[in-house]
């Protein structure tokens, strides 16, 4: 350290040393340029990754399929009836889809079956007006590809079906979840 | 990847545990270092203190007023403060400004004063590191390498791992120059360049890099231009230092005289 701090000091090769440094430097960056189409989309339960698809039924046994909802925003909340930040925020979600369905947002509801019991999501919906797709995730196949770690877990995919944010845990309140959507409803398909 | 540890009702966030173990550890090292040198250490835990809160503050104030009409429709929402709910970026340049008007104010010298936040800045990047490798932000491009971790549904390279890696060399580094005789700002400077070194040799294995034309790496682009600025600077500060010194011996021998 003494030799490079001389070296600083008179400055001896200095010039031709930091010389070295950018040219070596720029030609790690060009060796190590990336094809832009090496960074093609693939699904993976992150931001900027393409949301994996799944499909599951709703309380009324009919089939929904995310990728059927390319072109619009959707928020998907994984939650159960018995945890109490699902329950807090709820009400939120429901007012944002209410504010917000016709302008393309959709959310999809997952419980999180395989740990409640689809008469407890039943309840829970009933209870709190739910108007958007209770989704029964019955095996647990759908959690554990979100590599869900907490609940309530909730995604935000933009209209090509790319995750935008994740918020894991919760109650989310109103504004959070308006700040998370705006920018993505306003966006073109 | 384990961002949430869960110990007993309470879910810990481990990627923020990291930041905040790092940066308390940082600065208590700054604060011993600045005792051990005879300075005051109190300017110092102001300024960091008021740094952090007004970056914090910031960060939330920076994102309430980009969502405006939402936050004024649900007001006491924005005193909620939730991590998914701030600017970071601009969050760490209020931070910043806070840092330098707290330093001009105190009228603290900006050499010394660096040299004595290198543990801090040290102990942060590892801290950021490990919050990395927690959280599986900073994620590597797909390898077949040996080492390889599965992480995002591909075999990829551990790129927090040598981020980690890297910043405790540089921190080791630091503490090998501690106690040595250098010149103002020099610690300080070397922690950065060799920061900025790995960074621009890192960068190469992510998988996750803000391309420009030609796939160019947008982070490599900012870690060369640091590298470049720092080693220009020690050249100055460097010299500065020579200056000074050659200054004082003519003084000493003018007096002599």
């Amino acid at each position: 350290m003494h030799k490079l701090e001389h070296a600083v000091q008179t400055g001896r090769h200095w010039g031709l040393f930091v010389g070295a440094v950018a040219i070596l430097g720029l030609v790690w960056i060009w060796l190590s340029a990336m094809p832009v189409a090496g960074n093609a989309l693939t699904e993976s339960p992150r931001p900027d990754f393409l949301a994996p698809d799944f499909t599951l039924v709703n309380l009324e046994g009919e089939s929904v399929t995310l990728s059927d909802l390319r072109g619009k925003v959707v928020m998907v909340n994984l939650w159960a009836s018995w945890c109490p930040p699902c329950r807090a925020e709820m009400p939120a979600i429901e007012a944002v889809y209410q504010a917000n369905k016709d302008k393309g947002l959709e959310v999809l509801a997952v419980n999180t079956t395989y740990q409640d019991s689809p008469n407890g999501a039943a309840q829970f919906a009933s209870e709190y007006n739910l108007t958007f797709p209770i989704l029964l995730d019955l095996d647990g196949a759908v959690s554990k590809r979100y590599q869900l770690r907490a609940l309530p877990t909730t995604f935000f995919i933009d209209k090509q079906g790319v995750i935008s944010a994740v918020v894991p845990g919760g109650p989310m309140s109103e504004s959070l979840i308006q700040s998370k959507i705006a920018d993505l409803l306003a966006e073109e398909f | 990847m384990f961002p949430l540890l869960q110990i007993g009702p309470f879910a810990l966030r481990v990627p923020g545990f990291f930041l905040v173990v790092g940066l308390m550890a940082g600065i208590t090292l700054t604060e011993s270092e600045a005792k051990r040198q005879g300075v005051d250490p109190n300017p110092l835990n102001n300024l960091a203190l008021l740094s952090m809160v007004a970056g914090l503050v910031g960060a939330r104030l920076a994102y309430v007023i980009r969502y405006l009409d939402t936050f004024l429709a649900n007001p006491f929402t924005i005193f909620s403060i939730n991590p998914n709910t701030l600017d970071v970026r601009t969050g760490i340049l209020i931070a910043l400004i806070t840092a330098v008007a707290y330093g001009v104010w105190k009228k603290l010298p900006l050499r010394p004063t660096l040299d004595l936040f290198t543990p801090t800045f040290a102990l942060f990047a590892i801290g950021l590191g490990l919050s990395t490798l927690a959280s599986g932000n900073a994620y590597g491009s797909p390898t077949d390498l040996p080492w390889a971790i599965y992480l995002w549904d591909a075999n990829r390279h551990p790129t927090q791992i040598y981020y980690t890696l890297w910043a405790t060399f540089a921190f080791i580094v630091w503490l090998t120059m501690r106690k040595g005789e250098t010149f103002a700002g020099f610690r300080f400077l070397v922690w950065l360049t060799l920061t900025a070194a790995g960074a621009l040799f890192i960068a190469a294995f992510r998988g996750d890099s803000v391309l420009l034309a030609g796939g160019v790496r947008q982070g490599q682009l900012i870690a060369l231009a640091v590298l470049l600025f720092g080693l220009w600077l020690m050249r100055q500060w460097g010299r500065g230092d020579e200056s000074a010194e050659a200054g004082e011996d003519a003084d000493v021998e003018a007096v002599a005289a």
